[in-house]
């Protein structure tokens, strides 16, 4: 969806602030929110595409207007409403007001280190050969789709070349609507300044994205 | 409340009813205890993840990498032919890190990288994303003005220095190989670790040089 989490070259957000000695994270209700999502995936059923989606699909002033892990508490209370495993009411009340749905199994501690450490590789078996090659001229499909995408708005109907070829992965598109992983081969694609951000852009510089192959087109 | 009320946008939690606690604190102590009841999460879990977001997974593995590429050529390439089988080399594999590519700075390319669409970063090697660079200004401009990006963090590279900039829109995950300081020939793996920056490995920086350190 054209968010305001596709934020590659907007304008007026100000210079970049570092913050010296900066905490993993600033007080507790960060640790817990963070630690929370994690462990309520698996138990909740969903997927990291499902999870993005579920915090990027909200309007722009909220989403602007959020901390980042203040976003994580909304996309977490949503995907489980939306999944049944909370009310709206109790989340709004702070306690339970209904009994739990059956069959949840909560991770438990001696699994969090081993399921941190094995992570959720995305890489499948082609099951058909490459569209493109290495050094090949592609063009962005200019698409709007509603729902979750991995194409910023910035590179569509541009120009690039492909860099890379990682093998087929999981696509992003399908997966978080729960229709399937779709596996697809999946590009760097380089594109060069000017021919992203016009004649005055840096001729030094180029940026790259990771494409899969059906946001691709032939020129 | 010490550091809570402020939060890194600089905004202030205003406490409505005297409270001790913001409303985001008591939304998520409530939102756990509702879990923990319900039984979808022990509590305990939550405290063994966090641990180990805080002591085990952080910039210092990434170190580690970088200050082996630096002093054992034959990790280095190992290191940019496959990067997840050579960090997995040294026991960092996982979540945020299953797919790793390392791109090398060189006197004529310089490396950053970014995720314009959330926070995509390479955990295992690096730990949780720093505020600055799941913010607003850095997503916007890191991919149309890198410069003024390194401008802001008091970094200049020279004007013939291409400027490489990798969006980690999906699964790989990017750390840069900073180039090894002059003036360290004969370096030990633990001196030459410890020039190694967090932002010299997503390209915000530069490592330090040699006389920068004790």
């Amino acid at each position: 969806m054209d968010g305001a989490h596709d934020m590659g070259g907007a304008k007026g957000f100000g210079p970049v602030v570092p913050e010296p000695n900066e905490p993993v994270f600033h007080g507790d209700w960060e640790r817990r929110a963070f630690a929370l999502t994690v462990a309520m995936a698996r138990p909740g059923g969903w997927n990291i595409d499902m999870s993005r989606f579920a915090r990027e699909n909200r309007p722009p002033e909220d989403y602007l207007s959020k901390s980042y892990f203040e976003i994580w508490l909304a996309g977490l209370e949503t995907l489980m409403i939306e999944r049944g495993l909370v009310t709206r009411e109790e989340v709004e009340a702070g306690k339970v007001l209904s009994p739990p749905m059956p069959g949840i199994k909560p991770i438990a501690p001696n699994e969090v280190t081993p399921a941190i450490r094995r992570g959720g590789p995305t890489e499948r078996e082609p099951k058909q050969p490459a569209m493109f090659a290495v050094g090949q001229t592609v063009r962005m499909k200019d698409i709007h789709p509603v729902t979750h995408t991995r194409l910023p708005q910035y590179v569509r109907g541009h120009l690039g070349t492909i860099e890379l070829n990682h093998g087929c992965h999981v696509f992003p598109d399908t997966n978080s609507l729960g229709q399937g992983e779709d596996p697809q081969w999946l590009y760097t694609v380089r594109f060069d300044g000017p021919e992203l951000w016009g004649k005055d852009g840096d001729p030094t510089l180029s940026v790259s994205v990771d494409a899969w192959e059906s946001y691709l087109e032939r020129v | 409340m010490s550091d809570h009320d402020h939060d890194h946008h600089g905004r202030h939690h205003h406490d409505h009813d005297h409270s001790e606690l913001s409303e985001t604190e008591l939304r998520v102590r409530a939102l756990e205890s509702i879990l923990t009841e319900k039984g979808y999460v022990d509590p305990a879990a939550l405290d063994v993840l966090i641990d180990l977001y805080e002591k085990k997974i952080g910039p210092r593995n990434g170190v580690r990498v970088v200050a082996k590429a630096w002093s054992d050529p034959a990790y280095r390439e190992r290191l940019l032919k496959d990067a997840t089988a050579a960090i997995a080399e040294l026991d960092y594999s996982g979540r945020q890190g299953e797919h790793m590519v390392v791109v090398e700075n060189t006197p004529e390319q310089h490396n950053m990288v970014v995720c314009t669409l959330c926070s995509c970063y390479p955990h295992p090697v690096l730990g949780l994303p720093p505020v600055w660079y799941k913010s607003a200004p850095y997503r916007s401009r890191a991919v149309s003005d890198p410069r003024g990006v390194l401008k802001d963090f008091g970094v200049t590279l020279p004007d013939t220095t291409k400027i490489r900039v990798w969006d980690s829109t999906a699964e790989i995950r990017y750390l840069v190989l900073p180039m090894r300081p002059e003036g360290t020939e004969g370096w030990s793996e633990e001196q030459l670790a410890e020039l190694v920056t967090r932002d010299s490995m997503i390209g915000t920086g530069l490592p330090k040089q040699p006389g920068e350190i004790t």
